[in-house]
């Protein structure tokens, strides 16, 4: 017979279990995660390179993990800085998750890590709604990109702990308006931190590092308001990060199907 | 373009919960809320729910996809306003940015209707082979 079922579950339920269920793995042998978010080409990349060889000059053990459509190219970029770094091809994929990032961090994230980079599909719009288990999460927009970035990408910047600004040396050049972008970024994440850099001209630089070191040490990240709807029923949190301190997510009877770092043979 | 990853989400959903409910013969509609600050495509998501659902027990099902507004709540002094799109999330009453968001952010499958061998039971006699 034609039946309704009330089903009420939340799509990416099944992400959001994984992305926790990573973070607490990943917390216990005492990795955080970081994961930065832009458009192609906004230097991701490059500010990157910059900070991972910092660390590797403090000591600091970190290691980065870059998804691309195609081509190793980021991977060999990022390797010169002398720490662990892989590659991840998604084939055509516009975004990580979080089943694929404990997958390929099985057997291969080296032990310790304190940081973990992730470096996301450079795309604004699918990478947004997927928590990847982060602490942390870095939404960075270059000043070739427009002052209403914010605006047309509402999720990745209203969901981001930092924003990040790159390419700052050849902001006069743009005629990129700081004050605008700034606006931009208030309307959309009222509170969070608008950071600016430039690596050329060495702008800003550790900033990054020293912000993702504090998340590691417990700090608690800015906590934006659309991570801040209130959830009912049996929805699994829309936040990211650590501080969930409506304690979302967690003991709402679901089934167990936990995998974090699901080895794959 | 993740709305193909969000739609075999669903479909994976929904043939969790026909599989638990044992005898589903055809899902007929999924309805979901779609939040204004989801961040998905209904069109595309449709789109792509279709190709989907190709050889499953979803074949030829209709999403319903319900477009739920963005709605946010000053803390400090109450105000309530639809955040629009794109979005004002700093009170325009008070200018303060401690703001709880109240909905937009949905993306959930509510309700399915699908076909089952449930009750009444079949009107044919059973065959030899079943009693």
């Amino acid at each position: 017979m034609c039946r309704v079922v009330d089903l009420q579950q939340a799509v990416l339920a099944r992400n959001d279990e994984t992305a926790h269920a990573l973070r607490a793995s990943l917390a216990a042998r005492g990795t955080t995660v970081v994961n930065l978010l832009s458009s192609p080409g906004s230097g991701k990349t490059a500010l990157l390179e910059h900070e991972l060889a910092l660390a590797r000059e403090r000591g600091v053990p970190v290691a980065a993990l870059t998804a691309d459509l195609a081509t190793e190219n980021d991977a060999d970029r990022l390797a010169r800085s002398g720490v662990p770094v892989k590659q991840v091809l998604t084939d055509g994929l516009c975004h990580l998750e979080a089943g694929m990032l404990a997958r390929h961090l099985e057997g291969w994230l080296p032990d310790p890590t304190r940081l973990l980079f992730v470096e996301n599909v450079g795309n604004l719009v699918c990478p947004a709604s997927y928590d990847l288990g982060e602490t942390l999460r870095v939404v960075l927009a270059s000043v070739t990109e427009g002052e209403d970035k914010p605006l047309k990408y509402p999720t990745a910047f209203g969901l981001a702990h930092v924003v990040v600004v790159t390419k700052t040396d050849i902001a006069e050049a743009v005629a990129f308006d700081e004050a605008a972008f700034r606006a931009n970024v208030e309307r959309v994440n009222p509170g969070v931190d608008v950071l600016l850099t430039s690596v050329r001209a060495r702008q800003g630089l550790g900033i990054l590092l020293d912000r993702a070191l504090a998340a590691a040490e417990g700090a608690p990240p800015h906590s934006p308001v659309m991570a801040r709807q209130a959830v009912h029923g049996h929805e699994h949190g829309h936040g990211h990060g650590l501080g969930h301190e409506d304690g979302h997510g967690h003991g709402h009877g679901h089934e167990p199907h936990h995998t974090p770092l699901p080895s794959r043979s | 373009m993740h709305e193909m990853s969000i739609a075999l989400a669903v479909i994976g959903q929904v043939e969790e919960a026909a599989r638990r409910a044992g005898d589903v013969t055809a899902v007929h509609t999924v309805c979901l809320e779609v939040g204004e600050l989801a961040g998905v495509v209904p069109d595309s998501l449709s789109f792509c729910f279709e190709l989907a659902c190709a050889g499953t027990v979803l074949e030829g099902a209709e999403l319903v996809a319900d477009t739920v507004p963005g709605r946010a709540r000053c803390a400090p002094c109450a105000h309530e306003w639809a955040v629009g799109m794109p979005p004002s999330l700093s009170c325009p009453n008070c200018g303060g940015g401690t703001t709880d968001l109240l909905s937009g952010r949905e993306l959930r499958i509510t309700s399915v209707r699908w076909e089952d061998g449930g009750t009444p039971a079949p009107t044919r006699e059973p065959i030899v082979e079943e009693r």
